[in-house]
């Protein structure tokens, strides 16, 4: 999809950040990942198995 | 779709309606109230079937059946008889869950977290993900046909009947359900495909006459909620805790596919949904439930039921699944998995 507004991130506790209107987000390793959703969910813990993306691993890590 | 088998004098009563030439039923009534279930509707086939069949007049409609008969008053009226069965079984169930949260002020979306810890029920993605069989695997596909191949309809009822950041925060979620702008990844055309790499028809309704009591039900609780602009908070609460239970549950179901060879289309369903619901479920949590509880907060009883309603449903679905796949008690069948191992 493209877009031409501002990006904006939302914080949620203990969860992943909610991502708007980027087209790319670029991991630690410096690889570009396409944005394909109207909004994605990157990562914040660290431990998903598919970086960047949340896949829900933070529910499952004790807090 | 077909109209399907009638189960009983509820559903034949509702199908024999609509099989007339068009005309010649409207006006006549359905007579369903000495059929209707005294308690417990949530397991009989027969009532829920009647039911579903109601509904999808206002989906997809049935092959031969007038497209009238949506509206019309006599079926409307059969409709709201067996609706008011169905909130009296739906609040039944739900009532011991909803008292561990109690709807007093305070975050609702760790209000719903709350009733999703508390909710329980057999764990049929874990039993999919270690040793379901390749059959068990396309029972699962069946029954979730019936509500998948037309994955998210219901909530899009709800658009209309919510405003503002709300109505913003569904329509990105349902526009991601459809794709994204690309027919080739509307959810449930991704579902077909995964239906068709397990040898099964992928055909809208093919599968009704196999349809168990609690998938119906599952079905008939989405259609209920969404098509009653009262119950708009709760059919937000219903995808809400929908949306939270499937990250997790579709990773182990991607993990059994690998673990059964199913093929790259039936994995890339589950898969698709691990990544998409994640997102969703923060969407659905935040930016739909609590912006709804937040704009108006007499909504907040109502999510909670939503969620309850889902929960509840889903541990009757997990639980017929797998009394019908394991008839064996369960330390019988741990043993002789584990001689089977040895």
């Amino acid at each position: 999809m493209s877009t031409t507004g501002p990006v904006k991130v939302t914080v949620c506790p203990r969860g992943p950040l909610l991502v708007r209107g980027a087209q790319v987000v670029v991991d630690d390793d410096g690889h570009e990942h396409p944005v394909r959703r109207p909004v994605v969910a990157v990562c914040a813990c660290g431990k998903s198995q598919r970086l960047p993306w949340c896949d829900g691993t933070h529910k499952v890590i004790p807090r | 779709m077909h109209l399907p088998a009638p189960r009983g004098p509820l559903s034949d009563r509702v199908v024999t309606a609509l099989r007339r030439d068009s005309d010649p039923f409207r006006g006549r009534a359905l007579d369903l109230g000495a059929y209707l279930p005294a308690s417990d509707g949530l397991r009989d086939e027969d009532f829920q079937l009647a039911l579903w069949v109601l509904y999808e007049l206002h989906y997809r409609g049935f092959d031969g059946v007038d497209d009238r008969a949506e509206w019309d008053p006599e079926l409307l009226r059969g409709r709201a008889e067996l609706e008011t069965v169905l909130e009296r079984d739906l609040r039944a169930a739900t009532a011991d869950l909803l008292a561990t949260v109690g709807d007093e002020d305070g975050d609702v979306v760790e209000q719903i977290r709350q009733l999703i810890d508390a909710a329980d029920g057999p764990d049929v993605p874990r039993f999919v993900q270690r040793e379901a069989t390749r059959d068990q695997f396309v029972d699962l596909m069946v029954q979730r046909s019936i509500y998948t191949l037309k994955e998210s309809d219901p909530s899009s009822f709800v658009l209309p009947r919510v405003d503002g950041s709300v109505k913003v925060a569904l329509a990105e979620l349902q526009y991601d359900e459809y794709g994204g702008g690309r027919p080739e990844r509307l959810h449930a055309a991704l579902f077909a495909k995964a239906m068709e790499a397990c040898g099964l028809e992928s055909e809208y309704g093919f599968y009704i006459d196999h349809a168990t009591a609690p998938t119906l039900a599952l079905n008939n609780t989405a259609s209920f909620l969404c098509l009653h602009r009262r119950l708009r908070g709760a059919a937000l609460g219903h995808l809400a805790a929908f949306e939270a239970t499937s990250t997790l549950p579709c990773r182990k179901i991607a993990s059994g596919i690998q673990r059964l060879g199913l093929g790259e289309a039936v994995w890339d369903y589950f898969d698709e949904h691990v990544e998409a619901d994640a997102v969703h479920e923060e969407v659905a949590l935040r930016s739909i439930c609590a912006a709804a509880v937040a704009a108006e907060p007499a909504l907040r009883s109502d999510v909670l039921f939503g969620a309850a309603a889902c929960l509840v449903i889903d541990a009757v679905v997990a639980e017929d699944m797998l009394t019908r796949w394991r008839p064996e008690p369960l330390e019988a069948a741990a043993a002789m998995s584990h001689q089977v191992s040895a």
